[in-house]
């Protein structure tokens, strides 16, 4: 095998792997069978969420390892996903106001507005900004800096007011979509028609048709226009 | 540039064609033409990587030889060595999985009393519900109708569907999406609350209902957060079934569970299951690379079947059109479909096009995969394959900003090694998606067996031969909640719990030897080993 090689390093024992491979491939070249701290491998679960150091240098990197490539004299442990604080609420019962919000999530109001949240995020999110307009009362900010959010907690694990915003951040969301954005009448409109059983009789005569008259059907409906 | 040199060369040749190409679509393909293409390429159409199955309820059917082995695999419990006098846990439905048909499946139980509990393989929400990001279909506006939903999916199928099932799908979409809304789901919206709707591959309507290219994210970690809410539903993450337990009918009256943290099984006994366990793209048919999640190995066709349970269309998978082809890193990988919905084209090393961007799935990777085998593809210097996937398209055809806006995800995971996806064509390949079939349903998701239920990508049926973009979300939460309602109810109705045994294993050894089949594995297999072996 003619590869290109380089060292890192895991929990501090030293592997050699080919330098086109993601952290979380390098883990298992090495012989890590992983069920923890892997996921979707797709960049959307937030389960590789990953620490790491590179030899030399103090400063901690933030990264899903399915979604990096490593990097010579990487010093990687694996730190698994851990539960984070989540009050049990019942969001069909709240008004949806910001002040419920801080209710629930308290801690909130003692960031420190260091902004190491923001740093630490994998996705690039401005998570500060979030929490600060989740305490100005500013949900549909919140909401919409927050979306990108995949909840790895990384933002929680290195918050020194031990604030659990990604979660603060899921309820704003929620609240956004269930109370604030206006809803669709041609929705409303289509379930009320359906219970009206509307379309029942023109799928039962689709049900009752061939599959040369379905296949015709098929070949000349009309298509919506792109524009 | 990001791209090496001899792959930037090609990128800008991209570029220079482009102009011309915004002005001409290639055109859509007549039916004869489809036909001719899907059986000179698609991987289904690849006999011999196909195995005939020799037992159980679909025995004479053929099924890749990679879940042909799974199929006929033996049991990882001795039938007789285990007792099962004692449950660890009893409740009214266990649900076997932990994704978006689960976690439905689950609040609709709840909500109809029933004591739940959830087993999930890894944490609750990691599943492919997670990770699909371009919509969820469901014919809501004016100028469409499930009517003309429904013959868009049985199109799309090969009208090979089951009919009752797609009328439930269409009819019931609608209703899905308010529920995701009542449960805070964020969908994209015009400023006056109409829902802003593009078109899938195979749509005659745009009904592509979207939040952001995170569409399966924004449902799931909603779903995952409303589970949490509910006091009565109990969640076991890391616990995988490894088997289903019966009583001497051959009635499903709960599982058997491996906690993946302390290496021992759980005995759960359940006046009803429900399988939500998803595909199996992690089996990498054909050595397909895949867009599946981590734990995709289609463990729930393994214990269905074994219990007695009939598969359908298991002859057929989803190859997605555009899976990553470069970089190596993130082969395989998902770029969603909404990339073409926005208007980006595919074109070969020629920078021409060669196929309508939006034909249904399986046409657009037949006529990729074409393209490669003829030598019109680009090889990567990793030496794999690939089409251009032309993304800056979009940004003149909407407006400039527009890829950041919409595709938030995709910009992020190429930007991440460099590739700026507003400004440079992206190289794609079919990567193996989705599981087309599974255990047989219907509306109610009632399967052969007594009391077991199946929703999600386990099922099969409801998406014939071939699965439309968008009506898997759609099929996860009209099916979720179909089976946690069917499950609940029957659950009320069966005032004893039932005996726990392993005779069907026992039966299921029987089989095989009567056969003279020598399992060659043991399965399910939980997950796949990626480790190398030296």
């Amino acid at each position: 095998m003619n590869e290109n090689l380089v060292s890192i390093y895991i929990m501090g024992e030293h592997h050699q792997v080919p330098a086109e491979l993601t952290i979380l491939q390098a883990l298992e070249y090495a012989g890590y069978r992983l069920v923890r701290g892997v996921g979707c491998r797709g960049g959307f679960c937030g389960a590789c969420a990953t620490v790491y150091r590179v030899a030399g240098d103090y400063h901690l990197k933030f990264a899903l390892a399915c979604q990096t490539k490593v990097e010579p004299n990487m010093q990687l442990a694996m730190i698994p996903f851990f539960p984070a604080h989540r009050p049990r609420y019942k969001l069909s019962e709240l008004k949806g106001t910001p002040e419920e919000i801080l209710a629930i999530y308290p801690e909130l109001l003692s960031c420190y507005g260091c902004n190491t949240c923001t740093k630490s995020c994998p996705q690039d999110i401005d998570v500060l900004g979030y929490v600060s307009a989740l305490i100005r009362g500013d949900i549909p900010a919140a909401a919409d800096i927050s979306f990108d959010c995949i909840m790895c907690g990384l933002c929680v694990t290195r918050c020194p007011a031990e604030l659990v915003k990604h979660h603060a951040a899921l309820l704003s969301r929620r609240i956004y979509g269930k109370k604030i954005a206006p809803r669709s009448e041609h929705l409303k409109k289509r379930i009320a028609e359906i219970k009206e059983g509307r379309f029942a009789k023109e799928i039962s005569e689709l049900k009752s048709l061939s599959r040369e008259e379905l296949q015709k059907l098929y070949a000349t409906r009309e298509i919506e226009p792109e524009e | 540039m990001s791209y090496p040199a001899p792959l930037d060369e090609l990128a800008r040749k991209v570029s220079l064609t482009r102009e011309t190409r915004l002005k001409t679509t290639f055109p859509r393909l007549k039916p004869e033409e489809k036909e001719k293409l899907l059986k000179g390429f698609h991987p289904d159409y690849r006999a011999d990587t196909f195995a005939q199955l020799r037992v159980g309820a679909n025995a004479g059917d053929r099924t890749p030889k990679e879940l042909a082995l799974l199929l006929e695999g033996d049991s990882l419990i001795e039938p007789d060595t285990n007792s099962f006098d004692a449950p660890d846990y009893q409740c009214d439905v266990l649900i076997i999985g932990g994704g978006g048909a689960g976690c439905a499946a689950a609040l609709i139980a709840d909500d109809e009393g029933a004591n739940v509990i959830i087993a999930t393989k890894l944490r609750l929400g990691d599943a492919n519900t997670m990770m699909a990001q371009g919509g969820i279909q469901a014919a809501d506006k004016e100028n469409d109708s499930p009517a003309i939903h429904y013959l868009d999916v049985l199109g799309g199928g090969h009208f090979a569907n089951d009919p009752e099932l797609v009328e439930t799908l269409v009819t019931d979409a609608p209703e899905a999406i308010q529920w995701l809304e009542d449960l805070g789901v964020m969908f994209d919206k015009n400023p006056d609350g109409s829902m802003k709707t593009i078109h899938g591959g195979g749509t005659s309507r745009k009904r592509m209902h979207t939040a952001r290219d995170y569409t399966g994210a924004e449902i799931m970690r909603t779903l995952r957060d409303e589970v949490k809410s509910r006091e009565k539903i109990t969640v076991l993450e890391f616990c995988p079934a490894v088997e289903l337990l019966t009583e001497e009918d051959g009635s499903v009256t709960g599982a058997v569970l491996l906690n993946l943290n302390l290496n021992r099984y759980i005995i759960i006994q359940a006046k009803t299951v429900v399988l939500a366990t998803g595909g199996s793209g992690r089996l990498h048919y054909q050595s397909f690379p895949t867009s599946n999640h981590y734990g995709a190995t289609g463990d729930g066709l393994v214990l269905a079947y074994r219990a007695g349970a009939l598969l359908k269309f298991i002859d057929t998978m989803q190859y997605h059109p555009t899976g990553v082809a470069y970089p190596q890193q993130i082969i395989g990988q998902l770029v969603t479909e909404k990339v073409r919905s926005l208007g980006a084209q595919l074109v070969n090393i020629a920078a021409e096009q060669f196929i309508y961007p939006l034909e249904t799935r399986d046409v657009v990777a037949s006529a990729i995969i074409r393209e490669c085998q003829e030598g019109r593809g680009v090889t990567t210097p990793a030496g794999a394959q690939g089409v251009w996937l032309d993304t800056p398209m979009i940004e003149i055809l909407r407006g400039p900003g527009t890829v950041k806006r919409e595709l938030p995800a995709m910009v992020r995971q190429f930007a991440r090694f460099g590739i700026e996806i507003d400004k440079e064509p992206i190289l794609v390949y079919p990567t193996l998606h989705y599981q087309n079939g599974g255990v047989a349903i219907d509306p109610q998701c009632r399967t052969s067996v007594p009391f077991l239920f199946v929703a999600g990508e386990a099922s099969g049926g409801v998406h014939g031969r071939n699965r439309l973009m968008g009506n898997s979300l759609l099929d996860v939460i009209v099916f979720g909640r179909r089976a946690g309602f069917s499950a609940a109810q029957t659950a009320q109705k069966r005032t004893q719990f039932g005996q726990l045994t392993l005779n069907h294993i026992k039966k299921w050894r029987a089989l095989l030897k009567e056969k003279e089949i020598e399992p060659k594995v043991k399965s399910p297999i939980i997950l796949p080993d990626y480790t190398k072996k030296s």
